[in-house]
């Protein structure tokens, strides 16, 4: 019965178009901001999010942290605004706002009634060029930084295990590097290091302001050129060139033990290319493959020949994100079974990528893969909160809004044969890190 | 065949004063009840289904079966395995998300418009013959088990665990609704079976739908979906007592960062106090906002990197609660801070004006929530289970607005008792004695 409703539901779905549905505005002002509206009026709420093209993998060597340190210090005040008035003026309208820094951007966003975004752009374009620091303000927030990476990191071992992988997985590149800093460089960051990445990145032809939600694209443009509109450029601001990755010639295996593990497990990574503006094609069959490797826990090729078939593993993924400046990874792990060794999951896990490179796509799998692609752009539009930070996201690694709204095209367009030839590009051992997460007094003897 | 009873009409333009949400209390031709927002702009509908009752149903001995049995539901059901489910559910491009809380178990569902007949029909299988296969009942209870395991080196996990057996004894909510190994590992086919019959059944169930769906067409869609429930479910468990008491309790753990979990009893969400009470933790804990401890132990002194506070009004008993991390070195500092705060509050109240920055904080952030389908729909049904009225989104904020210094001064002294205030600890804190 179902295997007709499916057929049908094919049918219908290939005639939906694949292409991006969101109501999208663009236009940059005179200083180099960039800026992207993005309209949904069902709700009177928008959201305001200033993205810069700085992250960790931009910092100097030796002050690791800094980026995330001054994203700290952004809430700190200006000559108009006091130290943590922007959050309360915000929340005593009713609003949210918070900040992230990644690898590749910082970024700042407050969530608010649509009538209130003026406030909120006002007080946005004042810090991005006239923060101040107190010697009070940015020794205390430099033991909150220490104490966040006490809780996510070392209190973690699962996320020390991360940290030291992908240290071992880039040999030259800073994303080798954790965002939140090595503790021994954080302990020794200062006012001064805060404000030279300060002065160096932040500035109006470094951003991008993206504004989601219920407003119009006239009245954005309003308010953009009388707050953000007088800031001056910086002149410093060069293309991004990081330190790239040498050729990978030598596979690294790492194994790490912690009395705080409870159930051992395998990951692999690969070094993997990033999607490329105006050439997503190989981004975009990576991203299927590791749909079709462990995008869903009962019928993806991993779970299917790890927790159904074989029964070596109680779980499995596999995960790619391509949003990357440089080149990205492609990860893959396995929670053995009670019983099972992780030099047998390490070998379980390796010959069930030959089986599938050698077997070929599932074309009912690649179907359905597909078809939840095409549904993903309609249900996508019930969040326009995600939207927003996916148009942030692609402008501060490298693609410009019509790779963003091409990607569902370019998704769509990849064949059996991408697929294939995307895996058998990247599973390259050489440039693989493999890991082993052990208790202590269960450790095995890696190869 | 239309034969919907309007119950009520509900428009919140007040509250909402652009997006108007129109809630519609609308009842099938079969009886079932439910709360509609029809909004067609987007092909989709999400569904949200709560029954009542949840984990703290499992038996004397069968703790875990309520969180297996939802666990499985998706994992083969009608004539289809486990992995035909999933394949015929991504063709269909539905998505179905099922979870066990401790006071309900919840369906989520998002069904595109032009085949939501089949998706519907799908999740059917699920709710009505789910098939628990031997194959899938070993395999999912070995991932749950790993979940315990996990629990079980996790200072966050262990720290709450801690707090609610001190805090809850012998009742379901004393112990996580993951089950034990031993006691997942005893559960029986015929148990699971009797978990799900105990808590999916017509006499619990509330329903929200937001979405391109019509009234008439969600009458259908429900009488379809939920009509063959059985009648009636187990008898709802009895309350809890509530054991808790004052002092500081150490567990060891080596890191360098210590976690803890803090709180005494808190209000019922029925209590003619709870804004007053709500309120009050957000001036002192609350989230999203300049509360008085976040200001205190990270704005000040750099102890910890978060600390929030809560009021945790349960189905069967209520706590108010508090967490934190801090380096080993600090937590003392921190602990004195917390109890410091707790017992000015008690005794002084807060300011005026923290509780209109608070008031003014959440009468503004409360339309925010209402920004799309599935969020809507999970508010709605929310709002059943805790047995509001749909005209409870007009008039939230005017309790909010209600609430005077002499309310929070009187929830204050009544509620705050810092000397009640248990602390536990997870790490290996300086300065820090256990008490009993």
């Amino acid at each position: 019965m179902f295997r007709i409703l499916r057929r049908a539901a094919f049918a219908a779905l290939f005639a939906l178009p694949a292409a991006a549905a969101e109501k999208v505005t663009t236009f940059t002002l005179d200083n180099g901001l960039e800026v992207v509206v993005i309209e949904d009026h069902r709700a009177p709420v928008v959201v305001q999010m200033v993205w810069y093209r700085a992250g960790a993998a931009d910092e100097k060597p030796g002050v690791s942290g800094v980026a995330h340190f001054l994203e700290h210090l952004m809430f700190k005040g200006t000559d108009t605004v006091a130290s943590g008035e922007l959050s309360k003026t915000v929340a005593a309208n009713g609003g949210s706002d918070n900040a992230f820094t990644s690898s590749d951007y910082t970024a700042y966003f407050q969530r608010i009634a649509a009538d209130r975004l003026e406030l909120v752009m006002r007080m946005e374009a004042d810090r991005m060029r006239n923060l101040k620091l107190t010697e009070d303000d940015w020794r205390t927030e430099r033991e909150v930084i220490i104490e966040e990476r006490n809780q996510r990191t070392d209190s973690d071992p699962g996320a020390i295990f991360s940290e030291q992988r992908r240290a071992a997985q880039y040999l030259n590149h800073p994303y080798g590097t954790p965002v939140i800093g090595w503790r021994q460089e954080m302990e020794h960051l200062t006012r001064q290091d805060a404000l030279d990445w300060y002065r160096r990145n932040y500035a109006p032809n470094n951003a991008v302001l993206v504004i989601a939600g219920d407003v119009t694209p006239d009245r954005v443009r309003d308010l953009a050129e009388t707050y953000y509109g007088p800031l001056a450029p910086s002149p410093d601001i060069t293309e991004r060139v990081r330190p790239q990755e040498p050729p990978q010639l030598a596979e690294r295996r790492l194994s790490y033990s912690d009395p705080r593990v409870s159930r051992p497990y395998v990951t692999r990574s690969y070094l993997a290319p990033e999607r490329d503006s105006g050439a997503q094609e190989k981004g975009a069959a990576l991203t299927i493959l590791a749909d079709l490797l462990g995008g869903d826990g009962q019928t993806s090729f991993l779970a299917r020949k790890l927790q159904f078939d074989s029964k070596k593993a109680i779980y499995t993924s596999a995960g790619y994100d391509g949003s990357s400046y440089d080149d990205t990874t492609f990860n893959l792990a396995v929670v053995p079974a009670e019983g099972v060794s992780l030099a047998e999951a390490e070998k379980a896990l390796d010959e069930a990528i030959d089986e599938f490179i050698e077997g070929g796509v599932d074309t009912e799998a690649f179907e359905r893969v597909k078809t939840r692609i095409r549904a993903a752009t309609i249900y996508g539009q019930d969040d326009v909160n995600r939207l927003a930070r996916r148009y942030g996201e692609a402008l501060t690694t490298g693609l410009t809004v019509a790779d963003v709204q091409a990607w569902p095209d370019v998704l769509d367009a990849v064949t059996e044969a991408d697929v294939l030839a995307a895996a058998l590009e990247v599973f390259d051992r050489r440039r693989a890190v493999t890991g082993w997460m052990m208790l202590p007094d269960r450790a095995e003897v890696m190869q | 065949m239309m034969r919907f009873l309007f119950a009520a009409v509900v428009a919140v333009l007040a509250a909402l004063p652009a997006g108007a949400v129109d809630i519609r209390e609308v009842t099938s031709p079969g009886g079932i009840k439910a709360w509609l927002v029809e909004e067609h702009s987007i092909p989709f509908t999400a569904l949200e289904l709560r029954f009542k009752g949840g984990a703290s149903l499992d038996q004397p001995g069968k703790r875990g079966a309520t969180l297996l049995m939802m666990a499985l539901i998706e994992e083969g059901a009608g004539d289809l395995d486990s992995q035909g489910f999933a394949a015929a559910r991504d063709s269909l491009a539905a998505e179905f998300h099922f979870d066990a809380y401790d006071d309900s178990v919840s369906v989520s569902a998002r069904m595109l418009t032009e085949n939501r007949a089949e998706a519907a029909a799908l999740l059917r299988t699920a709710l009505i013959t789910p098939r628990f296969d031997a194959e899938a009942i070993e395999r999912v209870r070995a991932q749950v088990a790993s979940i315990i395991q996990s629990d079980e080196t996790d200072p966050h996990a262990i720290a709450g665990r801690a707090f609610d057996e001190q805090a809850f004894g012998d009742h379901p909510y004393g112990t996580s609704r993951n089950g034990t190994l031993d006691s997942i590992a005893a559960l029986s086919r015929a148990d699971l079976v009797a978990a799900h019959a105990a808590s999916m059944a017509k006499d619990r169930v509330y329903v929200s739908a937001v979405g391109d769906i019509t009234e008439v067409e969600l009458g259908v869609l429900l009488d379809d979906l939920l009509g063959d429930l059985p009648e009636a479910g187990a008898p709802m468990p009895p309350r809890a007592e509530l054991g808790l008491t004052g002092g500081v309790t150490v567990i060891d753990y080596a890191s360098p960062q210590s976690v803890v979990v803090f709180g005494h009893a808190g209000i019922k969400r029925d209590d003619p106090d709870f804004f007053a009470a709500y309120l009050l933790n957000q001036v002192l804990g609350g989230s999203g906002f300049a509360a008085r401890l976040m200001d205190e132990v990270r704005e000040k002194r750099g102890l910890t990197y978060g600390i929030y506070t809560y009021l945790v009004p349960m189905d069967l008993a209520e706590t108010w609660q508090g967490s934190f991390s801090s380096a080993n070195a600090k937590v003392a500092e921190a602990i004195d801070v917390v109890r410091a705060e707790w017992a000015k509050a008690a005794a002084e109240g807060v300011t005026d004006a923290e509780l209109e920055a608070a008031k003014t904080y959440l009468t503004g952030s409360y339309p925010l929530r209402f920004d799309g389908n599935g969020p809507i729909a999970d508010i709605l049904v929310g709002m059943q289970i805790e047995g509001l009225p749909a005209s409870y989104v007009n008039d939230r904020n005017a309790y909010i607005e209600a609430v005077t210094p002499d309310d929070i001064r009187r929830v204050a002294a009544r509620l705050m008792q810092p000397d009640a205030l248990r602390f536990v600890v997870v790490g290996q804190p300086q300065g820090v004695a256990g008490t009993n």
